[in-house]
């Protein structure tokens, strides 16, 4: 990344983010890849589904990495995320379960076995002009 | 072809006993029935987090609408009125018990939302390698705030008056902490992240560090610019080999976009971080130890005074604080101190990670407000203990910690209340145990560990740690006595008093603890010579039941020491000399004529 000048380059930059990911348009896939998500799988998880999404001519998925999602019972563990911002965590998922997401979830809506249910507040979701 | 209506079962381990696989399969044929295959899908889900009180619960989609303690009767009233008539069931719905008002949908119920992710806000979501993953969700603003609006001594107050302690197990207010280090005299000062995160059973660090690095690095910082430091270390166990990967890619990219560095954001402020990487040894967590080791000696605690705010890492004034402390420190600066404190309790404000690990359905990490009851994060969050089985004892605080009983389920969770109770919050690990762990073992392995890892510089700790660990060998194999008992708890205390550094002092804490809350066990150890738990294989005898043993040979057949003797269709006999209480024979018998006991 090119070297940030100023405070106001940075706040900036992270509008600019926050506006590029909100009108990306993507369907996004997070494979947990923390130590426990690589050795349940994970990896194996990633890969795959990169590959299945390029067979089945998906182009508007991107599929990401991401850090631990504390479901360390479920894993691995995906998330997906629709353009329009919902997310669904899924538990368990092997390869049988990565073609019920693609075919049937992502593409349809459908809710497949393994939902686990976001059972917290994140920080980030909570506006800061809220105070509380 | 799209379905109308989905309708979500929680069949979690708890609702599972309460019916809920039934209950799925009965509605199933009630939506066929009535001739909606094709328009409604039912679907099995995972936990959602209510404890047993609310089961089983269903949750249809696209209303999200929430039913609770759902029975037999009410699936031909949710199909007619719900999901044919779109008119929601109101009896079923859950009523939030401080305001009493109905809730319609999961996202409004309270018990689903007793965590809230402070520290943990961005692992899970981000990509830890993608600098733009951490500025999006603003990162780095807290760092640019800090030094084109805040004074040095601002940023300190508002940490202070945060009120935020630190999250290593000792607690101490690290606006303090920060302020004494300020104010040590000299040019040269450390800031010195402590990812040692040596607790077995503790992964709270981990998975800071490896989903969310660039956190840990504007808040070092943060704590750079205030106190007046331009180099930073984090000291790392070499046992997180995919965590120093990734933080060291995250100081590359940081460097990279002026983020950490020469003139940082256009400021006059430089800092620099490095890593440097832990040996494998407990001892290396406690902050004097970890600046020797950094220092390229042996990992020795020193006496304190002088603290490391005064005299640290090169005998300069060096701030040491743990990854978790770290992690909240942007969000304390860019929502405020009050905010902050409007989390927690009292005297501990902001939330804490737990690790929670052992006989609980939803091993993880939660991260919960101070003030969280242990009942509310094992049985709600942990969705309840594994098996069905009965909650005995829950660890918290590693090898310096103790156990707390049934009696101290409701004890809201915080930094004083568990020490009063006989434990310590520590780093955050808590393992739960049931009825088949025996606490006498638990004790043992607590103190085995801490034998290995004491650094040997004090003779409490070198030589009292190891008798206390050969008492414990002691009493779990069969050759205790009650003057043993009397040994334990005054070394215990004893070494608790005199040892040097916090490993020994709080060494005894496990077999203290356990001897207090479980005392009948040691008891039974020691005078009846036998595991009530049935895990000390010394204590355990395996013998046939003559009425059950039908002479089929078949544990004869697996025993590995030849310890059982008996003819075809003969009563089998185990010779308890030879046995060595391997459980091969209870595995084998097909009739249950092998007794563990």
């Amino acid at each position: 990344m090119d070297r940030i000048k100023s405070f106001d380059d940075l706040k900036s930059l992270r509008d600019d983010l926050v506006k590029a990911k909100n009108e990306s348009g993507l369907t996004r896939v997070s494979v947990s890849m923390a130590t426990c998500g690589i050795a349940a799988g994970g990896k194996e998880i990633f890969e795959y589904f990169k590959e299945k999404l390029e067979t089945e001519g998906l182009e508007n998925v991107e599929v990401t990495q991401t850090g631990c999602m504390s479901y360390c019972y479920a894993e691995p563990t995906v998330e997906i995320t629709s353009p329009d911002g919902i997310s669904r965590i899924f538990g368990d998922v092997d390869k049988s379960r990565v073609d019920e997401i693609i075919t049937k979830y992502i593409e349809n809506d459908e809710i497949v076995e393994g939902l686990i249910t976001k059972n917290y507040i994140n920080v980030n979701d909570i506006s800061q002009k809220e105070g509380s | 072809m799209s379905y109308r209506k989905q309708v979500l079962v929680c069949v979690g381990p708890d609702c599972e006993d309460s019916g809920a696989k039934l209950l799925k399969d009965n509605l199933e044929k009630i939506i066929k029935d009535k001739g909606l295959k094709n328009e409604v899908k039912v679907a099995k889900t995972g936990c959602f987090g209510c404890s047993r009180t609310k089961g089983p619960m269903i949750k249809i989609l696209p209303e999200r609408t929430l039913y609770i303690g759902v029975e037999y009767n009410d699936l031909t009233r949710i199909v007619e009125d719900d999901l044919i008539n779109n008119k929601r069931v109101e009896d079923l719905l859950y009523r939030d018990p401080k305001t009493n008002e109905l809730k319609q949908s999961i996202e409004d119920v309270d018990f689903n939302k007793k965590q809230i992710k402070i520290v943990t806000r961005n692992a899970g979501s981000i990509d830890p390698e993608k600098l733009e993953d951490y500025i999006e969700k603003d990162g780095y603003l807290a760092l640019g705030k800090c030094l084109t609006q805040m004074s040095r001594e601002e940023v300190i107050a508002e940490i202070k008056e945060s009120g935020l302690r630190g999250r290593g197990g000792g607690g101490f207010p690290t606006g303090l902490k920060w302020e004494f280090a300020y104010k040590s005299p000299g040019e040269k000062k450390y800031v010195v992240c402590n990812a040692d995160e040596g607790d077995p059973g503790a992964f709270m660090d981990r998975s800071v560090l490896e989903g969310d690095p660039h956190s840990v690095l504007e808040a070092m910082a943060v704590c750079g610019y205030a106190i007046g430091s331009d180099e930073g270390y984090i000291y790392i166990r070499a046992e997180y080999p995919l965590a120093i990967e990734r933080l060291e890619n995250a100081i590359a990219q940081a460097k990279e976009a002026g983020l950490l560095g020469e003139k940082i954001l256009g400021t006059d402020f430089n800092f620099n971080i490095q890593l440097r990487l832990g040996a494998g040894a407990f001892v290396c967590g406690e902050e004097t130890s970890l600046i020797h080791s950094m220092e390229g000696e042996r990992g020795e605690p020193t006496s304190k005074p002088p603290f490391p705010a005064a005299s640290g890492f090169w005998g300069k004034p060096t701030n040491v604080n743990n990854v978790e402390t770290y992690a909240n420190i942007p969000v304390i600066i860019n929502r405020g101190a009050k905010w902050f404190k409007s989390i927690g309790t009292e005297k501990s404000s902001g939330t804490k990670v737990f690790a929670l690990a052992g006989k609980v359905n939803n091993v993880g990490l939660v991260e919960v407000p101070m003030g969280t009851t242990l009942r509310e994060v094992i049985f709600e969050m942990g969705g309840g203990i594994t098996g069905g089985k009965k909650f005995k004892a829950v660890q918290t605080g590693g090898p310096s910690g103790g156990c707390l009983d049934e009696g101290d389920l409701d004890t809201p969770i915080d930094f004083d209340n568990l020490i009063e109770r006989g434990s310590m919050m520590g780093s955050g690990g808590m393992i739960v145990m049931d009825e088949d762990d025996c606490m006498v073992s638990v004790a043992r392995f607590y103190l085995d560990f801490t034998v290995e890892e004491s650094c040997g510089k004090c003779t409490p700790c070198r030589i009292g740690t190891k008798r206390l660990s050969e008492i414990l060998n002691k009493i779990t194999n069969g050759n205790g006595t009650l003057e043993d008992i009397d040994k334990l708890k005054d070394l215990g205390v004893v070494i608790g008093d005199t040892a040097l550094c916090g490993l020994g002092q709080t060494a005894s804490n496990p077999v203290l603890s356990t001897m207090k809350k479980f005392n009948e066990e040691y008891m039974a150890h020691v005078i009846d010579k036998k595991c009530p738990a049935g895990q000390c294989t010394a204590l355990l005898q395996y013998t046939v039941t003559p009425d059950k043993c039908i002479g089929c040979t078949a544990c004869a057949r697996v025993c590995p020491v030849n310890a059982i003797s008996g003819k075809v269709k003969e009563k089998h006999v185990i010779n308890q000399e030879t046995c060595i209480k391997c459980g091969a024979c209870e595995s084998a018998c097909k009739f249950a004529a092998i007794f563990k006991g």
